[in-house]
């Protein structure tokens, strides 16, 4: 039998109580969406919800079109996810196999986008956006969301793009294959690692977002989850019960993507940073 | 592999060798199209990057130099430096930059520092190195808006948090406002970003250390290297590009502050807790001073861009002598 060394019992109390510490307030969270109004600020707190109510759910699901905003965030998360892998796998399969007059400068003009903050923009984007018409439309919020995710996507699927060996390339161009043929039929199905990985990055990104959509959304039928969560706190003396209950809703689907694709997060995360 | 075996129709792009004369016009529009593949690839993905990105980069420059109207029909006159001029003089742009650095200085190195201690906790593989991982980074997957809320309300007056310090720890009356001071509200915003970002450090750091050779490290061990010694002369150099990558993005991170500072305290009580990326939404937003806003954001992108670039230098610098 192994002996266990003190220094490693120390070590999982240390990760325990760091866990703990960061866990506590989801489960507090969850514990306030089943209190009735009357206990959620009850002195002292109730961890265990007693008596425990469905109500803010009921309430969540059935009010202020709820099924709505959530239907929104989703049909623009998907599109300008999409849209956003399909146009910047292409340039990074481009930037990875072909060398063309323009390829360095263009490239590093898009690393401005990295260090470029989305806040940072978001006047001139309102501006831009409202002589496009695109204002109080789903269709806004996708065709920002696709332009401020295309440098880092691109970014990271050109390094695998080339990780790729260039022999695959070469003999499918002996064969006759064209260069989409070759991006399309080889180099996509090889980089289905980076691609999983760039779509759940690109579709958390977007179903989380908050500021644009906040800003040039007014109609409240165009409402996004994120948006519509903040309203929750806002209209009545804070209903802590239904913003929390509203608020699980929106983040359970991202915890199963999340465990769901846990490895393609590691590899997204290090991709980026540690070859660097 | 199927991949390869199954050969697509020739493209236009690839002629057979030995073409006849006659062909040879042709053969030239095949490479003006080959020449132009790289371009059709990048096309879609660069103009709109250009539409939506870069135009708005330069548009914020010349939107700060005027009086902007947002209304079509009125007109904007121009202004000079004078948005730029007011920023200076304007106290509460100080404050909220002060904010801004403040909310930076403290959340930055904490994330670092813990973040590289819980990797260097969970690096050895065990079958609980993933049930750690994942509760670390739940709050990084959870979106700004509802961890601001979530921490409006732990901070609250008869809150979870004023609970457990007065009636578990003792250490306060449990009685403290925390949301409604500047400093005990900064404490309650600087919080939310060191707990959610935490999650995200581990993860890179716990990647970096995967990579450190286990050679030089048992090499260390026999010349009788001491742990925190064994950190430096062999840790620290192997994982220095995920440590100025975490650092620079973090700092970058720390000044573009807004949710959080939004929901929470939405700059409040007068405005001692509003950060400049708030300040310029409100100029924006609220007073439809976009002329305003815009130079409150060009100088906030020079102030981050600056910042990094000295990162860049310093680490650069760093890392040459350490190597050495």
């Amino acid at each position: 039998m192994s002996r266990i060394q003190p220094s490693t019992v120390l070590r999982y109390a240390a990760l325990t109580v760091g866990a703990a510490i960061m866990i506590t307030p989801f489960l507090y969270m969850v514990s306030t969406s089943f209190k009735p109004q009357a206990f959620v600020l009850s002195n002292p707190p109730q961890f265990i919800p007693n008596p425990a109510t469905l109500d803010n759910y009921v309430q969540a699901l059935t009010t202020q079109n709820f099924g709505l905003y959530f239907l929104n965030s989703l049909i623009v998360a998907a599109v300008s996810t999409a849209l956003s892998v399909l146009f910047s796998s292409m340039m990074a399969y481009a930037f990875a196999r072909f060398a063309f007059p323009g390829k360095e400068i263009i490239f590093r003009v898009l690393l401005i986008g990295l260090v470029v903050p989305a806040m940072m923009l978001i006047i001139p984007q309102f501006i831009l956006a409202k002589q496009l018409h695109l204002l109080d439309s789903l269709a806004g919020l996708v065709v920002f969301y696709v332009a401020g995710s295309l440098a880092l996507n691109t970014f990271l699927m050109r390094g695998f793009f080339e990780s790729i060996p260039a022999e695959l390339d070469q003999a499918m161009q002996v064969d006759g294959a064209n260069a989409w043929t070759r991006y399309w039929r080889l180099a996509v199905p090889l980089a289905k690692p980076a691609i999983a990985t760039v779509t759940i990055f690109t579709f958390l990104a977007c179903w989380d977002e908050f500021a644009w959509s906040l800003t040039i959304i007014n109609d409240p039928l165009k409402r996004t989850l994120p948006v519509a969560i903040q309203l929750f706190q806002g209209q009545h003396s804070t209903q802590w019960g239904l913003v929390f209950a509203a608020s699980l809703i929106a983040v359970i689907p991202v915890i199963i993507v999340f465990l769901v694709f846990q490895r393609y997060f590691v590899q997204g995360l290090t991709s980026g940073a540690v070859k660097g | 592999m199927s991949l390869l075996t199954d050969s697509t129709p020739a493209g236009s792009a690839s002629l057979p060798a030995g073409v006849p004369t006659p062909a040879r016009r042709r053969m030239s529009q095949a490479r003006l199209r080959s020449l132009a593949t790289p371009y059709l690839f990048i096309a879609p993905g660069v103009i709109l990057f250009a539409v939506a990105i870069l135009y708005p980069i330069a548009q914020a420059v010349q939107i700060s130099l005027f009086d902007w109207k947002i209304i079509a029909s009125a007109t904007s006159d121009f202004l000079g430096i004078a948005n730029y001029v007011r920023a200076f003089q304007d106290d509460q742009f100080w404050l909220s930059l002060a904010n801004s650095g403040i909310y930076m200085l403290f959340t930055v190195p904490p994330q670092i520092i813990l973040g590289l201690v819980i990797a260097s906790l969970l690096k050895r593989k065990s079958p609980a190195q993933p049930v750690f991982r994942v509760l670390f980074y739940l709050p990084v997957v959870t979106s700004w808006v509802v961890v601001s809320l979530l921490f409006k309300y732990l901070f609250a007056d008869a809150g979870l948090l004023n609970f457990t310090l007065g009636d578990i720890l003792h250490l306060t009356n449990g009685d403290t406002s925390w949301l409604a001071n500047r400093w005990t509200a900064l404490i309650a915003i600087c919080a939310l970003g060191i707990w959610k970002g935490i999650g995200w450090s581990m993860m890179i750091f716990l990647a970096a250390l995967q990579g450190v050779p286990q050679a030089l490290e048992e090499a260390a061990t026999m010349d009788g290297a001491n742990r925190w010694q064994r950190f430096r002369a062999v840790t620290v150099p192997a994982i220095w590009p995920a440590l100025l990558f975490v650092t620079v993005m973090l700092v970058i991170g720390g000044f573009n502050v807004f949710t959080s500072v939004l929901l929470m305290t939405n700059g409040g009580p007068g405005g001692q807790t509003e950060v400049v990326l708030t300040y310029m939404y409100q100029q924006a937003f609220t007073f439809l001073d976009f002329g305003y806003g815009s130079a409150l954001a060009v100088i906030l992108a020079v102030i981050v861009f600056v910042l990094s670039v000295v990162q860049l230098r310093v680490f650069r610098d760093r890392s040459g002598q350490d190597l050495a």
